[in-house]
C-alpha cells in the first residue's frame, strides 16, 4: 500500500517534471529569434568591404572614408612624421604598440585606422592636440602621429581594421 | 441533429474557402513541384538552370529589385558556389556614386548588390513594352493565384487565337493567362538557352527551371520554413501529450472522468 | 477583491504586500474559485490572451525593421522576409496571428451566445469585449495597410470611403482620415501609429474585462449560479491552468501549421503587387475574418444604408443583454433558442461566403436574405422566444441533479459534450 502511493507519486513529480521541463525549452527556442532579429542583418553582414582610391593624396594629407557607418582615417604621412612616430619609447605609452606594428611593411607612409576615440566612440579632429597627430573633442584624448593614445581618458590605441593594397593605388578595407 | 448542424457549418467554412478562387478561367496545370508539400525542397540544378533562363531570357524586361546577387549563393537556393556569385555579380555594372567630384560613375557588380534592373523606372519600363508594365518578379509567384502553376502555365499556355477573337497589335493569345490576352510574346523556343549541365533545353523544361527559379525567389525561406516547421509542429505534439498526461492527473483529485 | 485575506508568509513579502498588494493579486488569481465543470469552449479566454501577447511581441519586433513611408514599405516588408534574422517567421507569425485571433474571438463570442454569458450579472464583460473587437477590427484593418500592397491600398480606400456616405460633411471627414486627397503617405503614416497604439488600449480593456469577470465569477455550462468556493468550484491554478494549456497547445499546432506550410493561404495574392493609385484589383475583398460585414454592407442599394446598415450589425450586440427576455442562461435548458443559436451560426458563415462572392445574382439574393436574419434574429426571435419558450428544468447545483423533470444534470452534460 505504502509502496504503490509511493510510486504513484514519483511517476506524477517525474511527469510534471519532465512537462516543465519540455515547456522551458521550447520558451527558450521562441526567445532565440527574438533576440537574433535585432543582429545585423543579412545585408548588413555583406557589406563588409569597401574599395578606397588613394592616388589622389599628397604626402602629409589624410582622407575620411566611411566603412560600416564608422570614419576611417587613410592618412599619408611624411618622412618627419614616420621618425617622430618611431622616436617614442615605449615606456611612455599607455598602450604600448610600435609605429611599425600598426602600418603594413613597405607602405609605412600609409596609415589606416578607425577614426574612433577608444574612450566613448567620438571621431577626433585631425592635426590637432598635443602630439600633432590627433584630439578627441569630447573629453580631450590625445594621439600621436601613429594613432596611439598619448594622454587623456582613452584606453586603448585607435584601433586598425583589416585592409589590404589591391593595387598601388587602391586599398581594400574589410 | 447538432451534430449534423456542425458538419454542415464544417463544410460552409471549407466551401468559402474553395470558393474563392473564380470559375471563369481554366485551373492552370498542375505540376509535382519538388518545392511542395511539408518536406518540399527546390531542386538544385533546376533553380542554377532557371537563374541561367531568367538571365538571358526574362531579364532583359523584368527586373527583380528585391533580391542580390548574393542571394545566389546563400544556403537553401541555386547554391551557386562563392567565386561563381563573384562572377557573376562581377558581370553586371552597376551605377554607384556619387564619388569624391559629385559624379556618378559605373563599377562591377558585387555580391551585396541588387539585381540590376533592365529599366531605370516603372514609366520607362511601361514605355518600351508597348504600355504594358512588365512586372517585377521578386515575388512574382505569391502575387499570382495559382503560384508557380499558374506561372508555368502561361509560358507553356501560347495558342493560335480561337476563332472570333480578334487580337491587336502586340497582344497575344494565352490559354491560362487572366483575360486570355497577355502582351507579353512567347519568348521560349526549343533550344533557347545552352544549359551548362547539358539538358536539353526544351520549352517545357525552360519553363519549369524559371518557374522553379521564380519560386525559390518568391520564397527564399522556404526550405528552412519546412523543416523548422517540421520540428516545432513535432515539438508540439509531445508537449501536448504531456500536458494531456499531467491534467489527466491533476483532474483526477477532483474529477476521475474529465 | 479577494474573499480572503492573503497574508505572505515571509517578512519581506509582507513588507512589500502592505506598500503594494501584488502578491495578494496573484494569490487571488491562483485561488480564484471557478466552476468545475467548464468545457473546452472556456479555453478560449486564455488562448485570446495568449494571442493577443504573441501580436505584441512580434509586432514590437516588426516595428524595428519596418519602414511606413508609401515608397518604402514595400520594399522594407521585403527586407524583413529576406535579410532580417528569422524575419519570415515573426512577420508569418503576425500576419497569420491576425487570422488565428480573429478565429479564437469568434469561437469566444459564439459560445458567450450559446451559454447565455452576456445576461446578468455580466453584462458589463460583455460591453467591454464588443469594445474589444471593435479595436480588433480597426487593428487588422490598420495592419493590412501597412505592407502597401495592392490590397493594403484598396481595401483602405474602400474602408476610408465608408466614410463619406456621412451627410454633409462626409468628405470633409474622409479627407481628414486620409490627411491628402486619396490614401496616400500621411494615410500609411497615422494607420502604422495608431496600428502600434491599439493593442495597448486593448491590453487595458482586458484587464478590465477579466476584472469585469472576477466579480460575479464565470459563467458555465449549466448557466446557474454557484456558490464560491464550494465543491462545485476548482481553484484556477492548477485546474484550470493546466486545462488552458492543453487547449492552447493544441491550438499553437493548428497556428504552427498555417504560419510553416501555409503562411499566405489566409492572405490575398494581390497584396504582393506594390500598390498602384492607379489600378483597382479586379476582385478586391477584405480579409476573411470581416466577410460578414461586407456582405451586409453590400446587400443595401444605398451607400448611406448600407453604411448604417454594418455599423448597426455590431452595434446591436451591444444591447444583446437587454434583447435577450429569457431567464435562463444556458442554451442547454432552452430548446428553441438552441436552434436558433445554430441557424444564427449558419447565417453568420453564409453571410461570410458571399461576401467573399461578387455582388451579383444568387449571391446578393443570398445576402439579402442572410442580412435580414441576422437583425431578425436579434430584434425579433430573442425578445419574443425568451418569453414563449418553455425551458427543460436547470439543477440547483453543478454537482447535484435536477429536483424535479426529466432532463438531469448527466443529461445536460452530455448536451454539453456535443456541442
Amino acid at each position: 500500500m505504502d509502496k504503490s502511493e509511493k510510486k504513484i507519486t514519483t511517476r506524477r513529480d517525474f511527469l510534471f517534471t519532465t512537462s516543465y521541463t519540455v515547456g522551458a525549452v521550447g520558451l527558450g527556442a521562441v526567445i532565440w529569434p527574438l533576440v537574433d532579429q535585432m543582429n545585423p542583418d543579412k545585408a548588413q553582414k555583406a557589406l563588409a568591404t569597401t574599395e578606397v582610391d588613394i592616388s589622389q593624396i599628397e604626402p602629409g594629407k589624410s582622407i575620411t572614408v566611411l566603412w560600416r557607418g564608422k570614419p576611417v582615417f587613410l592618412k599619408r604621412r611624411t618622412q618627419e612624421e614616420i621618425l617622430e612616430a618611431r622616436s617614442v619609447s615605449l615606456d611612455e605609452l599607455p598602450h604600448p604598440e610600435k609605429d611599425e606594428e600598426r602600418v603594413k611593411s613597405g607602405k609605412d607612409e600609409w596609415l589606416v585606422m578607425l577614426g574612433v576615440c577608444t574612450h566613448l566612440g567620438c571621431v577626433p579632429l585631425s592635426n590637432k592636440g598635443d602630439y600633432k597627430g590627433w584630439f578627441c573633442p569630447c573629453h580631450g584624448s590625445h594621439y600621436d602621429l601613429s594613432g596611439r593614445i598619448r594622454k587623456g581618458p582613452a584606453p586603448k590605441n585607435m584601433e586598425i581594421p583589416k585592409y589590404e593594397f589591391v593595387n598601388a593605388n587602391t586599398i581594400k578595407i574589410g | 441533429m447538432k451534430k449534423f448542424k456542425l458538419l454542415l457549418t464544417i463544410i460552409l467554412t471549407l466551401s468559402i474557402f474553395n470558393n474563392l478562387k473564380s470559375a471563369e478561367q481554366i485551373d492552370p496545370i498542375k505540376v509535382d513541384w519538388s518545392f511542395k508539400g511539408l518536406l518540399g525542397k527546390f531542386d538544385r540544378s533546376s533553380l542554377q538552370r532557371g537563374y541561367q533562363v531568367y538571365n538571358e531570357v526574362c531579364a532583359s524586361c523584368h527586373s527583380m529589385q528585391y533580391l542580390s546577387y548574393r542571394n545566389l549563393g546563400e544556403p537553401g537556393g541555386p547554391e551557386f558556389s562563392e567565386e561563381e556569385v563573384k562572377a557573376i555579380a562581377a558581370g553586371f555594372e552597376v551605377i554607384d556614386g556619387p564619388d569624391a567630384q559629385g559624379e556618378m560613375f559605373t563599377r562591377p557588380g558585387r555580391p551585396s548588390d541588387k539585381f540590376v534592373s533592365p529599366y531605370p523606372n516603372v514609366n520607362a519600363a511601361t514605355a518600351a513594352n508597348g504600355g504594358a508594365y512588365p512586372p517585377d518578379m521578386s515575388v512574382l509567384v505569391k502575387a499570382r493565384k495559382g503560384g508557380a502553376n499558374y506561372i508555368y502555365s502561361v509560358l507553356v499556355g501560347y495558342e493560335d487565337p480561337p476563332e472570333g477573337v480578334v487580337l491587336d497589335e502586340g497582344v497575344y493569345y494565352n490559354k491560362y493567362m487572366i483575360g486570355n490576352k497577355i502582351k507579353m510574346p512567347n519568348n521560349l523556343s526549343d533550344g533557347l538557352v545552352e544549359y551548362a549541365d547539358g539538358t536539353e533545353a526544351t520549352i517545357d523544361q525552360m519553363a519549369k527551371d524559371v518557374t522553379t527559379f521564380l519560386s525559390w525567389a518568391a520564397e527564399p525561406e522556404l526550405e528552412t520554413r519546412h523543416k523548422t516547421g517540421v520540428k516545432v509542429i513535432l515539438y508540439l505534439i509531445l508537449l501536448t501529450i504531456l500536458v494531456f498526461l499531467s491534467m489527466k492527473k491533476i483532474w483526477s483529485r477532483v474529477n476521475p472522468e474529465i | 477583491m479577494s474573499e480572503h485575506e492573503y497574508v505572505p508568509k515571509s517578512k519581506a513579502g509582507k513588507w512589500f504586500n502592505d506598500r503594494l498588494p501584488l502578491l495578494s493579486l496573484a494569490s487571488h488569481l491562483t485561488d480564484y474559485p471557478t466552476p468545475k465543470n467548464l468545457n473546452y469552449w472556456w479555453t478560449f479566454g486564455g488562448i485570446l490572451t495568449f494571442c493577443l501577447l504573441t501580436q505584441i511581441i512580434t509586432g514590437i519586433v516588426l516595428a524595428m525593421h519596418y519602414v511606413a513611408h508609401a515608397d518604402l514599405a514595400f520594399a522594407s516588408v521585403e527586407h524583413i522576409m529576406r535579410d532580417v534574422n528569422y524575419g519570415w517567421l515573426i512577420r508569418y507569425i503576425h500576419s497569420n496571428g491576425a487570422s488565428m485571433f480573429f478565429l479564437a474571438v469568434y469561437i469566444h463570442i459564439f459560445r458567450s451566445l450559446f451559454y447565455g454569458s452576456y445576461k446578468s450579472p455580466r453584462e458589463i464583460i460583455w460591453i467591454i469585449g464588443l469594445m474589444i473587437y471593435l479595436l480588433m477590427m480597426a487593428a487588422a484593418f490598420m495592419g493590412y495597410v501597412l505592407p502597401w500592397g495592392q490590397m493594403s491600398f484598396w481595401g483602405a480606400t474602400v474602408i476610408t470611403n465608408l466614410f463619406s456616405a456621412i451627410p454633409l460633411v462626409g468628405d470633409s471627414i474622409t479627407t481628414w482620415l486620409w490627411g491628402a486627397y486619396s490614401v496616400d503617405n500621411p494615410t500609411l503614416t497615422r494607420f502604422f501609429s495608431l496600428h502600434y497604439l491599439i493593442p495597448f488600449l486593448i491590453l487595458g480593456l482586458v484587464v478590465l474585462h477579466i476584472w469585469a469577470l472576477h466579480i460575479p465569477g464565470n459563467n458555465n455550462p449549466v448557466g446557474i449560479d454557484i456558490k464560491k468556493p464550494s465543491k462545485d468550484t476548482v481553484p484556477f491554478h492548477p485546474y484550470i491552468t493546466i486545462k488552458d494549456a492543453f487547449a492552447l497547445l493544441l491550438f499553437m499546432i493548428i497556428f504552427a501549421g498555417f504560419v510553416f506550410f501555409a503562411p499566405n493561404v489566409l492572405g490575398h495574392s494581390d497584396n504582393y503587387i506594390q500598390a498602384n493609385p492607379m489600378v483597382t484589383p479586379a476582385h478586391i475583398v477584405p480579409e476573411w475574418y470581416l466577410l460578414p460585414f461586407y456582405a451586409i454592407l453590400r446587400s443595401v442599394p444605398d451607400k448611406l444604408g448600407g453604411v448604417i446598415l454594418m455599423f448597426s450589425a455590431i452595434f446591436i450586440l451591444f444591447v444583446l443583454p437587454w434583447l435577450d427576455t429569457s431567464k435562463v442562461r444556458s442554451a442547454v435548458f432552452r430548446p428553441i433558442y438552441r436552434q436558433f443559436f445554430w441557424i444564427l451560426v449558419v447565417d453568420v458563415l453564409v453571410l461570410g461566403y458571399v461576401g467573399a462572392m461578387p455582388a451579383e445574382g444568387i449571391y446578393l439574393v443570398l445576402a439579402r436574405v442572410g442580412t435580414i436574419y441576422y437583425f431578425l434574429h436579434f430584434i425579433v426571435i430573442l425578445p419574443v422566444v425568451g418569453y414563449f419558450e418553455k425551458t427543460e428544468p436547470v439543477p440547483l447545483s453543478i454537482s447535484e441533479p435536477v429536483l424535479t423533470g426529466s432532463a438531469d444534470y448527466s443529461m445536460a452534460k452530455k448536451d454539453n459534450e456535443k456541442i
